[in-house]
Formats: C-alpha cells, sequence, structure tokens
C-alpha cells in the first residue's frame, strides 16, 4: 500500500488528481475501522493531516469556513455559539478519543446516513466545498448525499471545507441512541430558525437512505408562522402546530427496520424529535436569545 | 459515588472483623494487587501479547451457516500458498474429535456437519496472519444446506416446527431434526415438592423472556502454543480452569498430561467466556503438526463466535398466594436454549431449576426446567447463570402480586423472603444467614436521590447529552430485587482446590510462595492469596507462583468459588506449614508452648510475648506443604422431585434501582443503583465493592442494551458497534452496603460475592421501569420500542 503524505493543498489536489482511486483519510476512525475490517483494500492512502489549510476554520465573507480537517473537540470549544447545532451534534460523537481524531470532513467523506453531522449541515443550509486541480465548486448540502454512504465528489476532487452562515436564528440537534455516549444513531433530528428570511430548516438522520430534509414540514411550518405574524410577534405557538409539524417531518422519512430499532420507531421518534426541538427553538426565539 | 462497606458490630462474629486486629495486608485489609500497576499503566502481559520470534499464527476457518452438511473440503489452493505451513481438518485431529465441559459432544473441528453459525472447520497456520486469514478464504466447504431449529420449546416438540420456507431441507417428515444422536434435550429438571394441584385466592401469571448476553470481556480469545521435542507441547492460554482444559486438550491429541503443560497467560476478563476451550486444541494441533510455536488470537468479530454465550430463557410463572400476599404455590416451566453444544447446560438448568424461585418461601412447588440443543451459537457459563435469567421472572412476579394486592413491593418480598432454617424447594435447610428481609430494610432506609435539579443537565436526563429532552416525557420509577445464587458446584460434585504453599529464608528474611492452578482473570484471586498467606503464616512477602498445571486442580474461577475454594485451599495448607514450623521453633527453644502463632515475622507466644524470629526458627530449612481442601460435600437431586442437600452455600443481594424514563421516546436513565450485600466475611473490602460496581453494571447492561441478536440462526450484531455494553456515562452511583455474617462452613465465614449483584441489579432496574411507566414488560434487554409501543 502506498502512503502519500502531501503538505499542502495543491500538492493534495496533484496527488488526488494522479491517483483517483486514493483513499484520503483525516482522522482514520472511519477508514481505520474499514481496513480493519478488511471492507476495503486500497492501493493508496492519502493522508490529509498535513495539511494546514484543512485542519484551520475562519471568516470567509460573512459565513464561517470549516476546514474538513477540523475535529469534532474544536468544533464544541471553539465554535458552539456560530454553529451551535453542528456543535451539539459533534457532543454526540463517539467518545472523547473519536471526537479528537474524527472530523466533519471525515463524516462527510463516509457520507453515512447515520453520520451525526449531517442533519446540523443540513438544517444550517451548509455548502460542501469540493476541489480539485482543475478549481473549487460549492454544493448545497441537500446536492452533496447522493446515495447509501455516496455523496457528489468526484475520484479527482477532495471535500476541503464546510461553509456555514452564522445563524440568524436558534438551532437544536438530537439524536436518538440506546446508550448515553458512543452509539449510533437510532434515528436523529435537527431544527434551525432563519428569521432573517422567515424560513426553517430541518435535517433527518439514520431514517432514509441518505441524510434529508422534511422540507414539506419546513415549508409548512415557515407559512404557518408568517399567517400567524409570529416571526415578529415572537409569541406562543397555536396549539397543535408543533404535533402538525411532527408529523409532517415523520412522513418525510423512509426508515428501516434493523438490529439498531424499527422502522416503526425510527417514524414515532422523530416525531417525538420535532415536537420537543421546536419547542425548545421557538422558547429560545420568543425569549429573544438567537440561538 | 458512596461506596461504604459496613459490618455489623452486634452480628459480624466472625474474628478479624474488628479491622483494628487485622493483619496489614492480610484479610480483610485491601491491599493493592500484584498486578495493579502493570495493569493501570498498560504493561501486564496479556495472553494476546505474547510473542516468540520463530512463532507461526493460526487462524480458524468457520462455518458460515448455522446448520449444514459438508459435503467436500478442498485445502489444495490454501495449503499451496506462500508463507502458508499447514492447514488441517477434522481428519488431522490426532484423538478424540469431541470435547466439552459435562458432555463431550462437540467436535475439535467440524466433520460432515456443522451445528451453528461459526463452527470451526479447518485452521491453517502461516508466518503472518493476514496470510493466514487469506488462505483460509482460500479452502473450498460445499456445504448442503438445512433449515435450523432456532427456538427450544420447537427443539424438544413443545411447539410445532415450522422450518423456515427456502431451507434445502426441512427434516425427516416435518418432524424437527435431532441435532445430536439423544435428541434435542440436554437436561429436564423436575422439582416437586408439597401438594401438586394446590389452588389459592390470587392467581399471578406470566411469561418472560431474556435475551443472549454476552460475557463481552475486553481480551479476546488467545494462546500461544509451544512444541517440545518429543512430542508434547506447552499452552499458554487465557482461562477459567488450566486442568478441565488439560484433560480435554489431551483427548483430544491422544496425549497423556504430562505432554500437554498449561500455563495461564493475562486473562482479559472471563465472566465465564473462558470455561469452555477455544483455541487450545487448534493451537496444539498446528504447533504439533508444523513443529514451531503457534500463536491464535481472535479479533472482535470473531470473539463472538469464538465463546459461549448467556442462555436465552422463556419462562411461564404462575403463582397462586393469600390474599394476604403471602405465597402459596408456583407452578413454572422454563426453557434456556443451550444451542448447538452442552457446555454448561445441564449446570444452568441446575441452577434455573433449584433457584429460579428466588429468596421467597413457597410451599407447593412444580417447576420444571428444560436446557435444549439448537442451531443458535452454544450458550454455556456466564456470572450468575441460571439465577440471572430467572430473577427477571421472579421478580416481575412479586411486582405484580403486590400490585394486584394493593401491597408494598418491599413488604411483599419480606412477607415472603427466606430466613435462616427455612428450608428451600429442594427440601435443603438453609443452616447460615439469609438477610433477604434486612438486605431490603437497608436499602428502603437509603435516602431516595433528589428529583429536583436547578439547572438542566443533560448527562442527567434519559438520553443524555443526545439532547433528547429536557424533562419532557421523563417520568421516576424505584424498583427492587433480590438476588439468591449458590456458590461452587452443586449437585453432588467433588468440588475441590489444590494449594502449595512454601516458606523459606531469602536474603535475610521470611519468604512465601503460594502456588495454585487456579485463574486469575481480573478478581483478585492472587491478592487474596496473599492475604491469607500473610494472616496465616504472620509473613508480609507473598510472591504468587504463576498458575500452571504443574501443580494440583485449583478448580473453576466461576460460581462465586474461587476465594471460598482456592482460598480455603490456601488457609488449610498454610495451617500445615505453620504447624511445621511450630515443630522446628519448639525444637529450637527446647520446650513445648501451647499458644504459639506466627505473627509479623515472629514466632509469638500470646503469654510470653515474641519467642523468636521466623528466619532464626527456620534457618535453611524450606518447609513446603501441598494438599487438596474440599467443602462439605454436596448430593444430587431425586430425578422424580428435584429433592437433596444440592448446594454448599448461598448467596443474598439486593438492588433499589431508580431510574428516570422518556416515556414517549422509551430512553432511560439509570438515577442510582443501590445494593446491600452479604458477603460473610470482606476478605479484601476494595475488592468486594468492585465485584459488587462490576456485577451490577453487567445486569444493568441486560436489562437496557445487551443482547446478541438472532435471526435464523446468525448473529446480526457481533461486533462492539452494535452489541452495546454500559458506558460509564451510563453507570450511575452505586451506594453500596456490604454486610458481613459469618457461615460457620466457610474459611473466615465468607460468602461467594461475584455473582449476586450481577442478578438482582437487572430485574430492580426492570421493576423500576415497570414503575416509571405501568407497562408490564416482560422482556429483557427492554428495548425503547417495548416502552413507546412502537
Ligand atoms: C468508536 C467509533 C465511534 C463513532 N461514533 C460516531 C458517532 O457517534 N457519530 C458519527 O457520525 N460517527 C461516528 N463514528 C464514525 C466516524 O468517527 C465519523 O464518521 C468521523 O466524522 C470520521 O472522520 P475522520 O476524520 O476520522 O474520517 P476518516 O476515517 O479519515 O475518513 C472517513 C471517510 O471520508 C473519506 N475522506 C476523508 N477525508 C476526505 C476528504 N478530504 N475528501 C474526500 N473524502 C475524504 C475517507 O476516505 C473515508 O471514506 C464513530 C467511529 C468510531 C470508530
Amino acid at each position: 500500500m502506498e502512503f502519500l503524505t502531501p503538505t499542502s493543498m495543491q500538492e493534495a489536489l496533484e496527488a488526488k488528481s494522479a491517483h483517483p482511486d486514493a483513499k484520503p483519510i483525516l482522522g482514520g476512525t472511519d477508514v481505520m475501522v474499514e481496513l480493519n475490517f478488511d471492507r476495503c483494500r486500497p492501493a493508496t492512502l492519502l493522508d490529509l493531516t498535513r495539511i494546514p489549510e484543512l485542519a484551520e476554520w475562519g471568516r470567509d465573507n460573512g459565513s464561517i469556513k470549516l476546514g474538513a480537517g477540523v475535529s469534532y473537540t474544536r468544533v464544541i470549544a471553539e465554535l458552539a455559539d456560530q454553529l451551535p447545532g453542528l456543535a451539539m451534534a459533534s457532543r454526540t460523537v463517539g467518545s472523547p478519543q473519536i471526537r479528537n481524531r474524527g472530523t466533519v470532513g471525515g463524516n462527510l467523506g463516509a457520507a453515512s446516513p447515520a453520520g451525526d453531522s449531517h442533519p446540523a449541515l443540513l438544517a444550517a443550509d451548509a455548502e460542501i466545498e469540493l476541489r480539485s486541480v482543475n478549481g473549487l465548486r460549492r454544493l448545497p448540502a441537500t446536492e452533496f448525499y447522493t446515495g447509501v454512504k455516496r455523496h457528489a465528489g468526484r475520484d479527482d476532487e477532495l471535500i476541503t471545507a464546510v461553509h456555514i452562515t452564522p445563524p440568524s436564528g436558534p438551532q437544536q440537534f438530537c439524536k436518538i441512541g440506546t446508550r448515553n455516549a458512543m452509539v449510533i444513531s437510532v434515528s436523529a433530528f435537527s431544527i434551525a430558525l432563519h428569521p432573517d428570511r422567515s424560513e426553517v430548516r430541518t435535517g433527518i438522520g439514520s431514517a432514509a437512505p441518505t441524510p434529508r430534509r422534511a422540507v414539506d414540514a419546513e415549508t409548512w411550518l415557515a407559512a404557518a408562522l408568517e399567517a400567524n405574524g409570529l416571526w415578529e410577534s415572537r409569541g406562543a405557538l397555536p396549539e397543535g402546530l408543533a404535533r402538525e409539524f411532527a408529523g409532517l417531518v415523520a412522513a418525510a422519512a423512509s426508515p428501516i427496520d434493523d438490529v439498531r430499532g424499527t422502522a416503526a420507531y425510527r417514524l414515532h421518534s422523530l416525531s417525538v424529535m420535532a415536537r420537543r426541538s421546536l419547542g425548545w427553538v421557538w422558547n429560545d426565539y420568543a425569549s429573544g436569545q438567537e440561538h | 459515588m458512596t461506596t461504604t462497606p459496613q459490618t455489623r458490630p452486634d452480628k459480624a462474629a466472625v474474628k478479624g472483623a474488628d479491622r483494628t486486629d487485622v493483619t496489614p495486608g492480610g484479610v480483610g485489609d485491601s491491599p493493592s494487587r500484584p498486578d495493579g500497576i502493570l495493569k493501570v499503566t498498560g504493561e501486564f502481559s496479556y495472553s494476546s501479547d505474547m510473542w516468540l520470534d520463530d512463532m507461526l499464527w493460526g487462524y480458524t476457518l468457520r462455518s458460515p451457516h448455522p446448520f449444514a452438511l459438508i459435503k467436500s473440503i478442498d485445502i489444495s489452493e490454501a495449503l499451496a500458498t506462500a508463507g502458508v505451513f499447514a492447514v488441517l481438518t477434522s481428519e488431522d485431529v490426532p484423538g478424540e474429535n469431541f470435547y466439552g465441559l459435562e458432555h463431550a459432544d462437540q467436535p475439535v473441528l467440524a466433520k460432515d456437519i456443522v451445528r451453528y453459525q461459526g463452527e470451526p472447520i479447518a485452521l491453517v497456520a502461516a508466518d503472518h496472519p493476514e496470510i493466514a486469514r487469506r488462505a483460509a478464504e482460500k479452502i473450498t466447504v460445499e456445504f448442503v444446506v438445512l433449515a435450523p431449529v432456532v427456538d427450544a420449546e420447537v427443539a424438544i416438540g413443545h411447539k410445532p416446527w415450522n422450518p423456515p420456507a427456502e431451507s434445502v431441507d426441512a427434516g425427516v417428515d416435518g418432524q424437527v431434526p435431532h441435532l445430536h444422536p439423544n435428541g434435542n434435550l440436554v437436561r429436564h429438571l423436575k422439582l416437586r415438592r408439597g401438594e401438586q394441584d394446590a389452588t389459592a385466592d390470587v392467581v399471578i401469571t406470566g411469561e418472560y423472556e431474556v435475551g443472549m448476553q454476552d460475557q463481552a470481556f475486553l481480551g479476546p480469545e488467545s494462546g500461544l502454543a509451544v512444541p517440545d521435542e518429543e512430542g508434547g507441547v506447552d499452552l499458554y492460554v487465557a482461562t477459567q480452569w488450566l486442568h478441565v482444559d488439560q484433560r480435554q486438550v489431551c483427548a483430544a491429541l491422544g496425549l497423556p498430561p504430562e505432554q500437554v503443560r498449561l500455563t495461564l497467560a493475562g486473562v482479559g476478563g472471563a465472566f465465564g467466556g473462558r470455561e469452555d476451550l477455544s483455541m487450545h486444541v487448534h493451537g496444539c494441533m498446528l504447533a504439533l503438526r508444523t513443529g514451531k510455536p503457534i500463536k491464535m488470537v481472535y479479533n472482535r468479530l470473531e470473539s463472538f463466535f469464538g465463546h459461549v454465550h448467556r442462555h436465552p430463557a422463556k419462562l411461564y410463572y404462575e403463582y397462586g398466594a393469600e390474599r394476604s400476599g403471602k405465597l402459596v404455590y408456583a407452578r413454572v416451566r422454563m426453557y434456556l436454549d443451550g444451542g448447538a453444544y452442552a457446555s454448561s447446560t445441564p449446570a444452568v438448568v441446575g441452577n434455573a431449576g433449584t433457584m429460579g424461585l428466588g429468596p421467597y418461601v413457597i410451599p407447593h412447588v412444580t417447576v420444571d426446567a428444560y436446557g435444549t440443543y439448537s442451531n443458535n451459537p452454544p450458550c454455556g457459563a456466564m456470572r450468575g447463570f441460571g439465577s440471572v435469567q430467572t430473577a427477571f421472572a421472579y421478580e416481575a412476579q412479586m411486582d405484580k402480586l403486590a400490585a394486584e394486592l394493593g401491597l408494598d413491593p418491599v413488604a411483599i418480598r419480606q412477607m415472603n423472603a427466606l430466613e435462616e432454617g427455612a428450608q428451600v424447594p429442594t427440601g435443603q435447610v438453609i443452616d447460615s444467614a439469609a438477610p433477604v428481609v434486612e438486605l431490603l430494610e437497608r436499602l428502603k432506609a437509603m435516602p431516595l436521590p433528589s428529583t429536583e435539579s436547578d439547572q438542566l443537565d443533560l448527562r442527567r436526563m434519559p438520553g443524555g447529552v443526545s439532547n433528547t429532552t429536557h424533562g419532557e416525557g421523563v417520568k421516576r420509577g424505584v424498583g427492587y430485587a433480590v438476588a439468591y445464587k449458590n456458590v461452587a458446584f452443586s449437585e453432588g460434585f467433588d468440588d475441590y482446590s489444590t494449594a502449595r504453599v512454601r516458606l523459606e529464608v531469602s536474603g535475610g528474611d521470611p519468604i512465601v510462595t503460594v502456588h495454585t492452578a487456579a485463574a486469575e482473570v481480573g478478581q483478585g484471586l492472587v491478592t487474596i492469596e496473599q492475604q491469607i498467606c500473610r494472616t496465616e503464616l504472620g509473613v508480609d512477602s507473598v510472591v504468587v507462583h504463576p498458575k500452571d498445571t504443574s501443580v494440583g486442580s485449583g478448580g473453576s474461577t466461576s460460581a462465586s468459588r474461587q476465594t471460598y475454594m482456592t482460598g480455603g485451599a490456601v488457609r488449610h495448607v498454610c495451617g500445615k506449614v505453620r504447624d511445621r514450623v511450630l515443630v522446628l521453633a519448639e525444637a529450637s527453644l527446647g520446650r513445648t508452648v501451647s499458644d504459639l502463632r506466627l505473627e509479623n515475622g515472629s514466632v509469638v507466644s500470646r503469654s510470653e510475648g515474641v519467642l523468636a524470629s521466623i528466619e532464626q526458627v527456620l534457618g535453611d530449612e524450606v518447609v513446603e506443604e501441598t494438599d487438596e481442601w474440599r467443602h462439605r460435600p454436596t448430593h444430587g437431586l431425586d430425578p422424580e422431585t428435584g429433592q437433596g442437600f444440592a448446594h454448599v452455600q448461598f448467596a443474598f443481594a439486593a438492588h433499589r434501582a431508580v431510574v428516570d424514563v422518556d416515556v414517549e421516546l422509551g430512553l432511560v436513565k439509570v438515577v442510582e443503583l443501590a445494593c446491600a450485600q452479604d458477603v460473610g466475611k470482606a476478605m479484601n473490602p476494595q475488592a468486594v465493592v468492585g465485584q459488587i460496581q462490576g456485577g451490577s453494571a453487567q445486569g444493568m447492561g441486560l436489562a437496557l442494551m445487551e443482547e446478541i441478536v438472532i435471526r435464523d440462526g446468525k448473529i446480526l450484531n457481533p461486533s462492539f458497534t452494535d452489541y452495546l455494553i454500559p458506558t460509564i456515562l451510563d453507570t450511575p452511583p452505586m451506594p453500596i452496603e456490604v454486610l458481613e455474617y459469618a457461615d460457620p462452613n466457610a474459611p473466615y465465614g465468607l460468602r461467594g460475592v461475584g455473582e449476586a449483584p450481577t442478578i438482582s441489579s437487572g430485574p430492580a432496574i426492570m421493576s423500576a421501569i415497570r414503575a416509571a411507566t405501568g407497562l408490564d414488560l416482560t422482556r429483557a434487554p427492554v428495548r425503547p420500542e417495548h416502552i413507546t409501543r412502537t
């Protein structure tokens, strides 16, 4: 096995272009498991941990640019205010060791329907930055996930960053697991209020072949808030609104039965999380806490 | 975490219970473990760490099918692989191709038929583990796949056989196939006591189910087999009973015990999962064939197929009671699925059948306990076996009865509790403390954790930092359960342990070497052996000889028996050594002194004080003694009535669980898990508390999350990704009270400690969840779906 260790972005992109089948490795918390279980035998590993740019985050035109190689531990410690949903999701990942090594870029590379960052990225309207020697493109998260453990990146591209506009409203992330740490989600849900544009965004995890938004639920809720003048008044949510929203969220999912949970439970738990988390974000919004 | 080992001064009749009297580092003290620092610093050598420069790696090819005929095995391509030194099949087993703890029914390597997914078929030795593994993939096995028998009741004809439609062969004439020559019943225990047609005012029935738990020890199966020049072999292996391994390895290799020597390698946990053989014979076969040392290490995936699990159980209970709450009768049927091979199934049935009504007095009893074969993974020993499964049922019955009569769950348990002098359903009279009433009383008296908290702390919520509730849907419940477990081997088994103790002077100081074959599996037996030698011989410096078969059997490290049995043997042999030293002392003093003992490195007379140092008395003399020690004999059960003096000792523990349940999401947070246990004598109070904490957590795992999920005979979650065990974030504070009511029949009055806490913690949690939700919840582990009904 060849082990490539580029030290600059340019070198990395050239390496990927020269070896399109090379397997990128950031924290290795997915890659090493795959190797150990002999699920893949790559001819080339492309180590991306030596590229300074990937391990940084910063502001870029008003939005946050999160390098693909920033660990969950750092997201929690450094970005909890600016990316609250993602920080909450990061807090639920694995164990301290996994959060020290694991990265949002790696989560995107793995593109598992159970990846915890995805619902938060969807709800925050994140854009994924993909780069190759031929240039750079930014894809909305919704277009990034293409199938079970598949994404829209091309063979010559690397995931280099995530761009997220800091929220104008509160965000929440919830995840069901049958123990309190080190657990793959049975189902997960994230919600973000975007009062600046009177919109709602959601993300659903572990309840469909890919992470996805509950678009009908978002539009319905935004319209209901609009119709009741609630964006401005920040008044209490009408009776039954959260429940109806929750039903629409569940309707957007298409889960399966597996060893971690039944499809029916996934739907049920999604609707409970949707109802509760809407209550929480609305509480925050109503009380003037932006997030 | 509050852990307060307590003694009852008024009742603590054991000598030495008064801690001021304790020999430093001796019995009753909590000296640190001899292997403690090495383990904490990561330097301890576990069985998977062993290494010899010229060794080869062994690998096992296993069956992908739970039930199939083997038509042919072609090893030629594997054998031709560069780096491969040997490929062996059942043809190459030198001796008997069968082994087993109680019945030799399990092939070393499958011949003609496989009876479970993961059954070993062929072995490969190569100069690299990956080469061995890939060569094994090149072995071609032609199977005829059969419809597996996957249900214990179906297996023995108590329910109709409906084989999966896609099966190649559904058994003869639609009859459930016999997996072994004598059919699918391994053991049926019948217990009949009192009137068989008793009636009662109140009748409580329930059907309960317990899933298959895994021992989930962290050190996977591993060992090193080193051939000698004379056709023999030395095996270094992580195990629980060296001599029973040796017996089985000898039979399979066709060699006498002198040529098969076993040494205990560093054991990374056991919990029963190392009572059966794993790589033992395989490693030796490859070593003898290649003439090279063979190392075998299972990875986590293989480990799930490489050891037996806890028997899943189906339990049918009917209790009759008076309106007062007094139990009148019990009618019970239990099915314990032993899987493909017998392993410890007969003993598991023995425990379930005799202990399965819990620590309660019931005059009229009918119990039928069945252990069966099936094509599920083999099940055998795991901490508390037989009692763990049935405790979920008998404690649910007690709660149901209390609810039916509107009585307090603790009161109804106390009203029916066993006590010293009571007769258990086998007719045996309990002849030492049975403080069930007091254990419950003490738990009830402990303060309850508060429900208030000013600030949202997600870690205290069901779901934890996964942020699923900020208090919505959360209901608190409290539940109690009592454990009742036989200690050591029962039913007439000749249960003994051997110890060798040597006292000599080295470098001017007296030093004791204690040598037993009793396995240290993490529980701390090595510390106990040192403590006993210090107390009995008054010598501080005690070396624990490596555990091997050059001394007689120490018996199994299981059934909560080693401190009792090997502790008893060490104490007994220390006594013989001391007698000899005192004879020497009297010889050197030139007179007899009636009240001599060994203390603080000296020969001491109670009346005259220190008379001489041990160095002076011993000089160059080496005093060594070896002997066997037995607990009092037990007897078999009457085959028709199950009556008999079958158990040597009973252990009692009780738990109170406090849980918060998110009733809408079905998620559970155990808020507190309090335990009270009678240990007879806390030989090492810190180790006792450690056993209680660990056992409580393991029982909690079974109640909430631990299950090997099986469909059509196949394991769906053979990894720690989906076989979940509690993490530290799931583990609640555990207030612990330790009682010391001496058992006059046991060394130092001690009672086996290890299993009891594993038995009552899970049922207490289930009881608390029922209290919080108002649901029946008859299956462990309880899944969110059971609570939300989705
Ligand atoms: C014990 C354990 C617990 C875990 N718990 C969780 C959990 O709770 N929630 C969760 O979501 N995940 C969990 N995971 C999975 C894993 O930790 C996460 O998916 C993590 O985000 C992966 O990040 P990484 O940096 O380690 O990725 P890596 O393993 O380095 O890479 C992951 C994948 O992305 C590809 N890749 C990496 N970098 C790039 C790039 N720049 N461009 C394109 N492709 C790339 C790799 O080739 C690989 O396919 C767990 C894993 C383990 C071992």
